[in-house]
């Protein structure tokens, strides 16, 4: 409370109110602290018991690296976690790309179609995740395959491609958004200038446009390719037989809690811990 | 004569409807196409009939019998004398209701949280919103796992509870509501988090000391005016909350090992065991309408409380 107030308001309110802030933010900090305790004791536990020496998660007998070990010889899991890298970098990559494409064609021109468009860009972002997964496993096995079969006669099944292919649907949305916000800021009067010192179209895109907008690619980037790794639902209605890293850990969680899942959930974490600092560290230099 | 790169470069730079057309069309393209089609596909295989071992019956035939199921779970011919004709409403009452719970769980916890944030000092407050946002970048399948093992009968939370004594056998937290309810917290606190702190970080508290001034006590002057003008990020965290949550299917499938059914988990089972795809495809669209209709509803209310002040 600053000094005018507690002055214009009089001793009483001073007397009266003091306690009442103490205790509200005794109160908030110890909401904090359970909810951090909420969210992260889960998580440290985990970690802990990934290095557990017996099969035990509840007691911490000793300190082993055995789970890792046996991680690094399991083929399936490197089937998957091959399959997982593949669709995240070749989603990341289009999808930024159109979605960037897109944002810079919806911000710069407006035409009849563009509220149809707009909204239709919007709604894989609003619409729960299980009706597009759906929605695409009967477009692709009662639609598209019975189509490309009867073009080329042989019927194709549900595997890496189509994943990719639903992944880059749902990630060229939230691309969009992010690319769209960072343009919603943009100075269109910096792109003017750069015409006005003889810069051709192509020219001021590249030199000017492209470099001021790359902070918002590379957000939508990011945000598209964890998106990708860590989606379940739309790949397990469009995966056919394979399995990505996400459908290889349901198949481990739901038969029950094993250290074996302690380690990768590990590293994976770590690995998304890397992530995070790498965007951090990209951030800070700019 | 140029060669024809040059010359698509050329009507490039000469037409905006050819610069609109190169920069819109591949995004169109595969909205409609992976997107917009599906979504319509699916509607169509809502209305036909189903095959015998999954899949739908060929040559199709149009029914509306997976809506009549939907209202009326007796109107199939196998049903049994112990029927219950409202069973699949029941089922979407009750994820409308858990979603609801969870929800007000999430604002409730968030606001504070996100306010407590918002008044600490540039450093720590950066260190909170990067603890907010880390598991965002985490798997969420490994951060429900790690929920599961903990609250486990015979995870770490009931072994520290029953060596307290504080409880004289194990806590029931898995295979239930309640599980299934601490991991949807679990998984969407954070998503409720982000949009309150944007709201209320932007807020300008000098109007609180002004309440003050003008006699409001705290109690009055947070609804009356703080709650007021940060209700964008109040309507944001909802329905980032709730759409989700309506529709899970990962948190309540782990947590409760199947046996608290949501719509999500139902429309799943349509597509996996029940081998039942007009149904499934029904109830999809029954849902996505459903919160289509609530979400812009939010969103109109949300802008006009924003407008009005």
């Amino acid at each position: 409370m600053s000094a005018e107030a507690t002055v214009s308001t009089g001793v009483r309110v001073r007397t009266q109110r003091r306690p009442v802030i103490r205790i509200g933010s005794l109160a908030l900090s110890l909401n904090a602290i359970v909810i951090f305790g909420f969210l992260y004791l889960p998580i440290l536990i985990l970690i802990l018991f990934s290095f557990n020496n017996t099969r035990s998660v509840a007691q911490f007998t000793g300190f082993s690296t055995e789970w890792y070990t046996k991680l690094f010889s399991n083929e399936e899991l490197q089937a998957a976690a091959g399959n997982s890298l593949v669709i995240a970098l070749v989603s990341t990559i289009v999808s930024t790309v159109i979605g960037t494409m897109t944002a810079l064609a919806l911000d710069r021109f407006r035409f009849r179609l563009s509220g149809f468009l707009e909204a239709n860009l919007y709604l894989p972002i609003v619409i729960p995740e299980i009706v597009m997964g759906i929605a695409l496993l009967l477009f692709f096995n009662q639609a598209l395959f019975p189509i490309l079969e009867s073009v080329i006669g042989a019927r194709p099944t549900q595997g890496v491609p189509t994943v990719a292919i639903a992944h880059i649907a749902f990630n060229i949305p939230f691309v969009y958004v992010i690319v769209r916000a960072r343009l919603a800021d943009f100075d269109h009067r910096l792109e003017e200038a750069a015409q006005d010192l003889g810069a051709d179209e192509w020219t001021t895109f590249k030199r000017v446009t492209l470099p001021l907008l790359m902070p918002g690619i590379l957000g939508g980037g990011l945000m598209a390719f964890t998106l990708s790794l860590d989606d379940y639902l739309i790949t397990a209605f469009t995966r056919g037989n394979i399995n990505t890293m996400p459908t290889y850990i349901y198949s481990l969680v739901r038969k029950g809690v094993t250290p074996e899942i302690n380690a990768l959930s590990t590293v994976l974490l770590g690995l998304s811990m890397g992530l995070v600092l790498l965007s951090l560290a990209a951030q800070r230099k700019r | 004569m140029a060669p024809i790169t040059t010359r698509i470069a050329e009507g490039f730079r000469r037409s905006r409807n050819a610069r609109l057309f190169g920069l819109l069309s591949p995004g169109a393209f595969w909205l409609l196409v992976f997107f917009t089609v599906p979504l319509l596909f699916m509607l169509l295989i809502s209305f036909v009939e189903k095959g015998r071992a999954g899949g739908v019956k060929v040559p199709l035939q149009v029914t509306a019998e997976s809506y009549l199921q939907f209202f009326n779970a007796c109107s199939s011919e196998f049903s049994g004398p112990d029927c219950n004709p409202l069973l699949y409403i029941n089922i979407f009452a009750n994820s409308a209701r858990i979603a609801l719970i969870v929800t007000a769980l999430c604002l409730a916890l968030g606001y504070p949280l996100a306010y407590f944030i918002s008044r600490q000092s540039v450093r720590s407050r950066n260190i909170l919103l990067l603890l907010v946002m880390i598991p965002f970048w985490t798997n969420f399948l490994v951060r429900t796992y790690a929920l599961k093992q903990v609250l486990a009968e015979s995870g770490l939370f009931n072994t520290f509870l029953l060596d307290l004594r504080l409880v004289n056998q194990p806590l029931e937290l898995l295979f239930n509501e309640t599980g299934v309810l601490l991991g949807l917290v679990y998984g969407y606190l954070p998503f409720a988090v982000l949009p309150l702190y944007a709201s209320i970080e932007k807020f300008d508290f000098s109007l609180m000391e002004a309440a003050a001034d003008l006699g409001a006590n705290n109690r009055r002057a947070f609804w009356r005016i703080m709650l007021p003008m940060t209700l964008p990020g109040v309507v944001a965290a909802l329905v980032l909350v709730f759409v989700p949550v309506v529709g899970a299917f990962v948190t309540p499938d782990i947590m409760s090992g199947g046996k608290v059914e949501m719509i999500g988990t139902l429309i799943a089972r349509q597509f996996g065991s029940s081998r039942n795809w007009p149904f499934g495809s029904a109830m999809s669209f029954i849902m996505m309408l459903l919160v289509l209709v609530g979400v812009v509803y939010y969103l109109r209310s949300g802008s006009k409380e924003e407008r009005a002040l």
